[in-house]
């Protein structure tokens, strides 16, 4: 533990209270991001409720192999920065391993960001951005696609905040100026990381999952 | 030096307060001190106030005349939005909490700082920000919405800077959502030992309940606000009817927060007035425990009233019922605190200083705001006053009476802790009763010109409602001095006003055992607590005038 002390900041006296109290202070700030997706889901819940058919129609417009792709990628780095954050509580010395996942991590996290990018890139030139020119022509399929954008690009801004967290310790770690024994920041860091994981796992069920299964 | 002999300490090296630790303006804004951030946002937050003032004095003038003149509708529209947006997010809502609550979270627990102090800082920035979209928004030529950004006209129809100011809003979200975290987070960690949960003063309590509204609120008006402005800026039709949207889920959202957001704003009131009544009364505070659960039943129950804000949108009249019949079951932890404030008084040794005027103020406009309320939970009255001067009134109630009355009844009690001076005590109970008597001279005749069906947002009025909108202009004069007021006699009190010592009042609490302004680091040595708050005479006694026990702030290991 004394390596662990030159972790203690201002008002800690106890390292393990002020690690316990970063704990306390992500999952308080998790609680406040399920609901903000949870409001951005529920807004989706209510529409497809009231316009079934059209969201049937414009989910089998999405490119399921884009997002299953993309699936895949993330729940993978969700692996990487597992190892991660256990190599680090273990108390053992992993530093070859904690900076390797660290950097496997967040390339993963920028290749889902690509992917997504071959993907918006496929939509727009289909025509499938709200407006005149729109592809579709249910009635409600602009709506499905005005929240799809939504959605997506809402959790594209905190998976790119999630790579630029794991990118500064990955690259302090290379720097040898990473404490990397019990270290809060980067229990905090996997934590945030998983949950814009499981985000992601219920949007690809709410975006390419509708009309696909007749 | 006398204190410290007396209670057997040794004398400490003396060392600057909070206040003289560094002076420059570099030492401020990149200050992490708790104390010093709260100083911050109350700069912040009174010009804020004043701009939410100005906007509205214009809308006054406006309403001396039945037919206007003054103002065009336009103008009109965009003032009063212009007033909602800024006093609800940029003062009722940081006002408390952000200022004594940073200030006093602390102190009033035997910490040294918050939680995360760097996140306390980056949270007042973000407020700067929020505040600079929307000051901008009101520059580039206003806003016209209302405070509530009602779609569709929000989002398809208004011509006015919408996505400035929604941006604004949404930005301060997240400085309120910092700060939640922030006090959650110093609530359960930081307690000095001995300080147990059945041992906190009820204002933490309140600061706690209100953060946990903030954490679980906040987000929901984020994304409200997200989608009208991912449909302004982006045209995607999220609440557009002709593309099967739903403008009246917008409302749901809104009022998801909006409505727990009126709890934000009064609980921390209720906490100022909680800790001041005990003290001038030199009374324990009746009915500790059933105060704390009555606060976290508000804050609970406060998320599932959200419906009665739209009686009248076409809900579906099972869940009108509901939501009626929660709104009436709120109001029974709310009565449970007047009723306790009221006994806390019964056998008491009472003195009128200003902050107890400015309590005593709050626990009747409170009152008259809360039971005004119950008529509002009511559908068939609802269904009448829905948008009229009654609704204004009823929340003016709350939240002026209310919410400002705790603001400035604190700002009274902790004066001589924040600053080291006494405030004129002459001055500060003239402008207490002006305040009063302003406030109930510009509302209380709203509630008639509400009944007999003034509607609200209009510039324009038949004739036989100007009497009431003269006597309410005439009471927005009164008030508006009674504002200014204490501008001009806190800003003496710090350079002539008499030197205050520790504990001024007498009061118990942790926060009055250091020294006037504390140090830095709040308490020279970590205090030990070990007995409950308010603890002004011994149990099953009645109220003596001797100064409380204060504990001891002693070594520990």
């Amino acid at each position: 533990m004394s390596e662990a002390t030159g972790l203690l900041r201002e008002p800690w006296e106890s390292f393990e209270r002020q690690s316990e109290a970063g704990t306390l202070g992500i999952w308080a700030f998790l609680a406040s991001e399920i609901l903000f997706f949870g409001a951005l889901m529920l807004t989706y819940t209510v529409c497809r409720i009231e316009n079934a058919d059209a969201f049937a129609a414009a989910g089998r417009a999405t490119n399921i192999w884009y997002g299953t792709a993309n699936t895949a990628i993330l729940l993978t780095s969700s692996l990487t920065m597992t190892v991660v954050v256990q190599a680090t509580a273990s108390g053992d010395n992993f530093r070859r391993l904690i900076l390797a996942c660290l950097t496997v991590t967040a390339a993963l996290g920028t290749a889902f960001l690509a992917v997504k990018g071959f993907e918006y890139k496929d939509d727009i030139e289909k025509h499938l951005v709200p407006g005149a020119q729109f592809a579709l022509t249910e009635k409600s399929a602009q709506l499905f696609f005005g929240l799809y954008w939504t959605l997506t690009g809402v959790h594209a801004i905190h998976l790119t905040i999630g790579i630029l967290l794991v990118l500064r310790l990955a690259l302090l770690g290379f720097r040898r100026r990473l404490e990397l024994d019990r270290n809060p920041e980067i229990r905090v860091t996997g934590l945030y990381w998983h949950l814009v994981d499981v985000i992601w796992i219920f949007l690809y069920a709410l975006i390419y999952l509708p009309g696909r299964a007749s | 030096m006398t204190d410290a002999l007396l209670t057997g300490d040794l004398p400490l090296p003396a060392h600057p307060d909070y206040l003289r630790d560094g002076t420059s303006l570099t030492s401020w804004l990149t200050t992490t001190d708790h104390k010093r951030i709260a100083i911050l946002y109350a700069i912040t937050i009174t010009i804020f106030f004043f701009m939410g003032g100005a906007a509205i004095t214009a809308v006054r003038l406006e309403l001396f005349m039945p037919n206007g003149g003054l103002l065009t509708s336009d103008a009109y529209n965009k003032l009063f939005s212009f007033h909602g947006i800024i006093m609800v997010w940029f003062f009722l809502v940081p006002s408390i909490p952000n200022t004594f609550g940073n200030f006093l979270l602390p102190l009033m627990i035997g910490a040294p700082d918050v939680a995360f102090p760097r996140l306390n800082l980056f949270s007042w920035y973000l407020t700067i920000a929020a505040g600079a979209f929307t000051v901008y928004a009101l520059l580039a030529g206003g806003v016209d919405t209302g405070w509530t950004f009602y779609t569709p006209y929000s989002t398809m129809f208004s011509n006015s800077h919408v996505f400035a100011a929604a941006a604004g809003v949404f930005v301060v979200g997240f400085a309120s959502i910092a700060t939640g975290v922030n006090f959650i987070a110093t609530t359960h960690m930081l307690r000095a030992p001995g300080m147990s949960w059945f041992r906190l003063p009820l204002f933490v309590w309140a600061t706690y309940a209100t953060s946990l509204i903030m954490v679980l609120a906040t987000p929901v008006l984020a994304i409200s606000l997200l989608l009208v402005m991912a449909e302004r800026w982006l045209g995607l039709p999220i609440f557009d009817p002709a593309q099967g949207g739903d403008p009246i889920l917008f409302q749901h959202l809104f009022w998801f927060y909006s409505h727990p957001a009126v709890y934000i704003m009064i609980l921390p009131a209720m906490g100022v007035v909680s800790e001041i009544i005990p003290c001038f009364a030199r009374r324990r505070i009746f009915g500790y425990d059933f105060m704390v659960y009555a606060l976290i039943a508000i804050a609970g129950i406060g998320f599932f009233v959200w419906g009665h804000h739209m009686f009248v949108s076409g809900q579906s009249p099972y869940a009108n019922l509901i939501f009626s019949f929660l709104s009436f079951v709120i109001a029974v932890p709310s009565a449970i605190k007047v009723f306790n404030w009221t006994a806390s008084l019964y056998r008491g040794q009472i003195s009128f200083e200003a902050p107890m005027l400015y309590a005593l103020g709050f626990v009747g406009l409170f009152t008259t705001g809360g039971l005004s309320g119950l008529f509002l939970a009511s559908i068939p009255v609802d269904v009448h006053v829905t948008d009229t001067y009654f609704v204004v009134a009823h929340f003016h109630y709350i939240m002026v009476g209310g919410a400002v009355s705790g603001f400035f009844a604190g700002l009274h009690f902790w004066w001589p802790k924040v600053t080291g001076r006494m405030y004129p005590e002459s001055w500060a109970r003239f402008a207490a009763i002006l305040m009063y008597s302003g406030f109930n001279m510009t509302f209380l005749p709203q509630f008639v010109a509400g009944y007999l069906g003034m509607p609200r947002r209009y510039h324009t009025y038949p004739p036989e409602f100007q009497i009431y909108n003269v006597m309410s202009s005439s009471g927005a004069a009164v008030l508006a001095l009674a504002y200014l007021l204490p501008l001009g006699y806190f800003a003496w009190s710090l350079f002539y006003a008499e030197r205050a010592g520790n504990n001024p009042w007498g009061a118990s609490g942790l926060e009055w055992t250091t020294t006037s302004p504390p140090p830095p680091k709040n308490f020279d040595r970590q205090p030990r607590v070990d007995r409950g708050p308010y603890d002004y005479h011994p149990e099953g006694e009645s109220a003596g005038l001797n100064p409380p026990e204060v504990q001891n702030a002693r070594e520990v290991r």
